[in-house]
């Protein structure tokens, strides 16, 4: 005899009407409006499926409304993200210490609220902002983007923020601008990692573009990951995100914007010149000294699927930026 | 009241403990590693955990195996010397197995990625040819080849300080900023050179 079964759907995972049919106007909006980068789906809260037990970090709430409203990315496909505990949990941040799990076990009592930024040197609007009003004019937006570390490790991580090319056009950099300045809060009360004795860096930690690396309009300045603010391990309130260079380059926690006509000192290479240049684009061709650049593992890599990909030329986005290097010699501007 | 160690290897059944006590307790390390593995506490990169901690653990043995003399001289702590064998076999058990961590989970056996670290890389040469040199000695460590290699069997034994001093640099060679921990090593290491070299001067 056959006994038919309830129907096995919980009402919670039936899809409300409303939710059905926005999805279906969102749908058509997408199709109507062809181009997905004018509009895609604003950053939902929930749309990553975090772990309950997972710290996160709302920000403060002049942050909050603009996070929600960023307008999400789609992300690179067959690339999936690095999961958030690896992200938030797994990374070199110096200031906080040498392991990679320092950063996390030593950042959480930094204050990134409020938080003031010196523009400074070639530009017309210099002086000391607060950074909510820095940013108030600007609408953030997510970008998925890689992350390789110059030490062999990369990452697929959900960035928000906005070009730093939109800030540069407020700040009317004047035209001896060529290069820009970022450098690190120093504060060895709040970073333990500068107190050290043996540290071969010297603090504050510096970094530099060149302006037209600074206005490409893959350069990011994010100030949120996973949806939500960044956590003061990965540099908040705000930092620099540069997807076709070494992580290094990368600055957390930025404190000084500085436009100079000079190529800047910048920390690493100031450290140990024939390491690490200037430019450091990630380039499979040319190895650090020590170690070779030609592979990675990509993050989290098990033991049992070590994870081991072939590094591309500027990280995989040769395409867009590829130009800016036309006629240089990569092996001598490394 | 208060058993020392030299009373303990007195008797048969001291020994036999406290045998079992040195022959367990190096693979403590290891098994940490292998317990955090199983449970998917390694982090995000367990590659690299598992390949420094195998390093640094590899280190600590070679240092531990060069401390035995001293300490039986200055100490007059006789029964370690009985440990040295076991002590210097497990610096070479580690450094395998810190050797094959990295074939395995950095560079996934793949031939053109090993013959271009073990060609290009200074720190990789240098560490190989360290684990290289400990492959005879653990080899002519038993009994048998003690008899047969006579004189000549302490002489080839030597090398184990141009190992150490191998060892030590290719740790220096991958640091990246902050020279605290691979100073602290250095120390201990020109301690047990040194003391051998005072020793030497000294008769």
């Amino acid at each position: 005899m056959l006994i038919k079964k309830a129907v096995d759907i919980r009402s919670s995972e039936i899809t409300p009407e409303s939710v059905y049919r926005q999805r279906r106007s969102l749908i058509k909006a997408l199709v109507a409006g062809g181009a997905l980068a004018a509009a895609g789906p604003a950053l939902a809260l929930g749309r990553y499926d975090l772990s309950e037990d997972a710290k996160r970090y709302p920000g403060p709430d002049w942050l909050q409304g603009k996070l929600r409203a960023a307008k999400a990315d789609d992300g690179i496909p067959n690339e999936p993200l690095t999961p958030y505990p690896h992200v938030t949990g797994h990374n070199n941040f110096y200031e906080f210490g040498l392991d990679k799990q320092d950063p996390k076990a030593k950042a959480q009592g930094l204050v990134t609220d409020p938080w003031s930024v010196e523009v400074a040197g070639e530009a017309a609007k210099t002086g000391r902002y607060n950074l909510e009003d820095l940013l108030k004019p600007h609408a953030l937006e997510e970008r998925i983007y890689r992350m390789r570390c110059v030490e062999g490790w990369s990452m697929v991580i959900p960035w928000v923020g906005l070009p730093l090319a939109d800030l540069i056009k407020r700040l009317e950099p004047t035209a001896n601008a060529k290069y820009v300045e970022f450098t690190t809060l120093h504060d060895p009360a709040q970073m333990p990692g500068q107190r050290g004795f043996f540290s071969t860096l010297d603090w504050p930690y510096v970094e530099g573009l060149r302006m037209d690396e600074a206005r490409h309009p893959l350069t990011l300045l994010a100030v949120g990951v996973y949806g939500d603010a960044l956590p003061p391990q990965n540099g908040a309130p705000f930092r620099l995100v540069v997807p076709w260079k070494y992580g290094f380059k990368s600055i957390k926690s930025i404190v000084r914007i500085r436009f100079t006509e000079q190529m800047p000192a910048v920390t690493w290479n100031q450290t140990a010149p024939n390491e690490y240049g200037f430019y450091a684009n990630v380039n499979p061709n040319v190895d650090h000294p020590r170690w070779s650049q030609a592979t990675e593992r990509r993050l989290p890599s098990s033991l049992f699927s070590p994870n081991i990909i072939d590094t591309r030329m500027f990280n995989g986005y040769a395409d867009e930026v590829a130009h800016l290097y036309s006629g240089m010699d990569l092996r001598k501007w490394f | 009241m208060v058993l020392t160690i030299s009373e303990l290897h007195r008797s048969a059944g001291g020994r036999r403990a406290f045998w079992w006590l040195m022959f367990l307790a190096p693979l403590l390390p290891l098994g940490a590693l292998v317990t955090s593995a199983v449970e998917g506490q390694l982090g995000a990169d367990p590659a690299q955990t598992i390949v420094t901690t195998l390093g640094i653990w590899t280190l600590r043995l070679l240092f531990l195996t060069l401390a035995v003399t001293p300490c039986r001289r200055l100490l007059g702590w006789l029964w370690l010397q009985r440990y040295r064998r076991m002590l210097g076999l497990y610096t070479l058990f580690y450094a395998t197995l810190h050797l094959l961590s990295v074939a395995t989970f950095i560079l996934g056996w793949r031939p053109d990625l090993i013959g271009y670290e073990l060609s290009e890389r200074p720190y990789i040469i240098v560490g190989f040819i360290a684990w290289v040199g400990l492959v005879p000695l653990g080899i002519t460590s038993t009994k048998g080849w003690i008899k047969r290699l006579g004189k000549r069997w302490q002489q080839l034994h030597y090398l184990i300080y141009p190992i150490s001093l191998l060892a030590l640099l290719h740790f220096a060679w991958l640091i990246r900023a902050g020279y605290g921990e691979v100073l602290a090593y250095g120390i201990i290491l020109s301690l047990l050179l040194g003391y051998r070299i005072a020793y030497r001067l000294r008769r």
